[in-house]
């Protein structure tokens, strides 16, 4: 088994960002069969049909998110969420930076599919390469008329505009997207109202992950039935598994699911380096739930890797080999989720800080046994108590860290504290020991 | 926080306020200090708070009028163009100086405390004048599994050794590129993987103005990452002191030979006992009472 390419069939054709490359390998003809030969309601159907679920972490299927959208004449929006932070994670990186045209397509037909006649694409404001990139292809877009007022004859108009973040990864949640693009700090907003309802400006909103719309030219192109010839039950289609962490070849890889997760990081990524052996792998960016080897000959489905215990999430498989201590990889993972959390809820901003406090000392030799307890108890804490899923994104690893692995954080903790013990006599000398040795018989 | 609070009405220059401070034997001054221009006081709770500012009365180039009114127009909310209007703003004066504030907030016609709170939030929007240009070096996860820190490191030291100026060097977080790592983000260009052998030739680069590492880029043609034989291995290991079971004893952990310096993570007050300084466990126990 090996990579199926339907998302990077072309993604090594020269110039492919330009619209003239793009045209010529069929591009932009997908937008034209929504638009002209399609009713809005087919576009939809068809979505639906192919069970595309969303590719930026929470699966769920596309066509239903879109099928929520409320018919009417009330303004209605479609955001693409390229705010990709997630650990791991960096698919949308490669398709905006080389296929950015199949982008703005896909945002196009989402639009038809919402009824919505603006749209933006919210990347994050560290791409700027891809930015620019994107800025440059909408331009394209405009001037050969896919984009603006009555889109090639048809009744649709639809407009796109590049919103550029500027560093918060918490902008990736959906709602926290929605306030960052109004011009405010990213908080999230409680749920319900879903954006759906009550999304951007208080109007309907869709927000789709790059990927997902990527998979819509493809879709409406050849039809659900062509898409879910790919994929596994409910996990249909192929994925971008950004594969990194300790492997020999990191990488972007598309797959069809179902593939073996061994396939994944051995057969393609090339596995660990030589003479080490996988200890643990987040099988969907950092945020998911390690697992272990054992876990390895899984099919790589949402639904295997949430039977296991974790989630396919985004699609990013950060290998973690034997030689890595994981007490400093916890503590970065927390450290990591504690400068993001934005402070609006208290399980995350407190169990965050907490986590990494209780981590460091562990680290330093300063932790007791309770700790590992307390630990377990503060992640249990922050699951499901909050607006959004940040603090989960920390409590799950963390904790399922410590589930397969309790007896290295036990062991790294009585080494620290031995190295802590030993520190504390190295700086005394021989004559202060000695003193020290006189006093005590005096 | 409090001392980090903005206030915009006319206040004195910073070193008069530290140095009165200062001379009344102060503790806030201690805090104080190292704040730039504007942001070193608290809120004056007597003054009346900072209003819309009138356009009339702010001095702004017409380049930043023009843009910050381009990005308005984009979005049915001109609310919506606080981020890329403060990045603009950023662009130019470097960094989100009160004075860039009140330039935005005079076009956008927000007050520029709506502005001062948002650009709190963002990694990107500096709110201290620490460089016009930056190196966002990533050390998360997938980066720090590749020995991310130790380039950090090494780029740090080498830009204090060289003497670089009006550069931003922090850690960041994950910059989306872990295919790259370890890697730096050089003013929005991605280059990697890194080493730490890179810091020097990075830091000259950047002082010469220079680009970093032609070829090494993302955005450059034919970008290929190197091969994994290449790559910098991952942390050193953990110095090899394991006491079976997970449990240890002290005294027998005492005759262990001290490994070869501390562990990468561990902060540098451990240091392994020198073989023949061991003591008498009683006299431990005794010194542990004394404290």
């Amino acid at each position: 088994m090996s990579e199926t390419r339907v998302l990077l069939a072309n993604i090594d054709e020269p110039d492919l960002h330009t619209i003239a490359v793009y045209e010529r390998l069929g591009g932009y003809q997908a937008a034209r069969k929504a638009l002209l030969d399609m009713e809005p309601e087919a576009v939809l159907h068809e979505l639906e049909e192919s069970g595309l679920r969303g590719r930026g972490g929470a699966g769920f299927s596309m066509g239903k998110k879109a099928s929520f959208i409320p018919k009417g004449s009330m303004d209605k929006y479609l955001c693409c969420n390229a705010d990709e932070s997630e650990p791991g994670t960096f698919k949308d990186r490669l398709l905006m930076q080389k296929n950015p045209h199949m982008l703005v397509e896909g945002c196009i037909i989402g639009g038809i599919a919402a009824g919505a006649n603006k749209g933006f694409i919210f990347i994050r404001g560290e791409y700027e390469t891809q930015a620019d990139i994107l800025d440059a292809a909408v331009a394209e877009a405009y001037e050969r008329g896919y984009l603006g007022k009555r889109i090639l004859g048809s009744d649709h108009s639809f407009d796109l505009v590049v919103h550029r973040g500027q560093g918060a990864y918490i902008c990736g949640e959906e709602t926290g997207l929605l306030d960052a693009l109004e011009g405010k700090r990213g908080n999230p907003r409680l749920k319900p109202p879903f954006p759906a309802n009550q999304g951007l400006y208080q109007g309907p909103t869709l927000i789709n992950n790059v990927e997902t719309l990527c998979n819509a030219p493809l879709i409406i192109s050849n039809g659900a039935a062509w898409y879910r010839q790919y994929g596994e039950g409910n996990s249909t289609g192929t994925k971008i598994v950004s594969v990194s962490g300790n492997v020999q070849r990191p990488g972007n890889y598309e797959v069809a699911l179902g593939i073996p997760a061994r396939e994944l990081v051995y057969g393609l990524a090339g596995g660990p380096p030589e003479g080490r052996e996988v200890k643990c792998w987040f099988p969907g960016g950092s945020s998911a739930p390690v697992l272990t080897k054992e876990h390895l000959d899984l099919p790589y489905t949402f639904e295997a890797m949430a039977e296991a215990g974790s989630m396919l999430g985004s699609g990013a498989i950060i290998v973690v080999d034997d030689s890595q201590p994981l007490v400093p990889l916890a503590l970065r993972l927390a450290e990591f989720y504690r400068h993001e959390s934005c402070g609006k809820c208290v399980p995350c901003r407190e169990g965050t800080n907490w986590t990494v406090k209780m981590l460091e000392r562990i680290d330093e030799g300063e932790g007791t046994p309770m700790d590992l307890d307390i630990l377990e108890q503060v992640q249990g804490n922050i699951m499901g108590n909050c607006l959004c899923v940040l603090g989960d994104s920390m409590a799950m690893p963390v904790a399922s860290m410590l589930k397969h692995f309790r007896t290295e954080f036990e062991r790294h903790m009585e080494e620290a504290r031995a190295r802590r013990d030993l520190a504390e006599l190295q700086p005394m000398g021989a004559d202060e020991l000695g003193s020290m040795a006189e006093a005590g018989a005096a | 926080m409090n001392e980090r609070r903005p206030s915009f009405a006319g206040q004195p220059a910073a070193s008069e306020t530290t140095d009165r401070m200062r001379e009344a034997g102060d503790e806030a001054a201690v805090r104080a200090v190292d704040l730039p221009p504007g942001w070193d006081e608290a809120v004056r709770l007597e003054d009346d708070p900072a209003t819309i500012p009138d356009p009339a009365d702010v001095d702004l180039p017409d380049e930043l009028r023009a843009e910050i009114e381009r990005l308005m127009a984009r979005y049915p909310d001109r609310h919506s163009a606080t981020l890329p209007a403060l990045a603009a703003a950023q662009r130019l004066h470097g960094w989100c100086s009160p004075e860039a504030m009140r330039q935005v907030a005079a076009v956008m016609q927000v007050t520029p405390a709506y502005l001062s709170a948002v650009a709190t939030f963002y990694d990107m929007l500096r709110t201290q004048p620490t460089g016009s240009r930056y190196v966002y070096v990533c050390t998360s996860v997938a980066c720090h599994l590749r020995n991310a820190k130790a380039v950090y490191d090494a780029i740090a030291a080498q830009a204090s050794e060289q003497g670089l100026e009006d550069v931003e060097i922090r850690e960041f977080e994950c910059l989306g590129a872990c295919d790259m790592a370890p890697m730096a983000s050089v003013d929005g260009r991605y280059v990697g993987p890194l080493s730490t052998g890179d810091a020097p030739e990075l830091v000259r680069a950047l002082r010469e103005d220079r680009e970093v590492f032609p070829g090494r880029g993302l955005p450059d043609p034919g970008y290929r990452i190197r091969a994994a034989a290449e790559q910098p291995p991952g942390p050193p290991e953990e110095p090899d002191v394991h006491p079976a079971g997970g449990t240890w004893k002290e005294a027998e952990l005492l005759d262990v030979p001290p490994a070869e310096g501390p562990a990468p993570h561990v902060r540098e007050r451990l240091h392994p006992l020198d073989p023949g300084t061991s003591m008498p466990q009683e006299e431990h126990a005794d010194e542990e009472e004394g404290e």
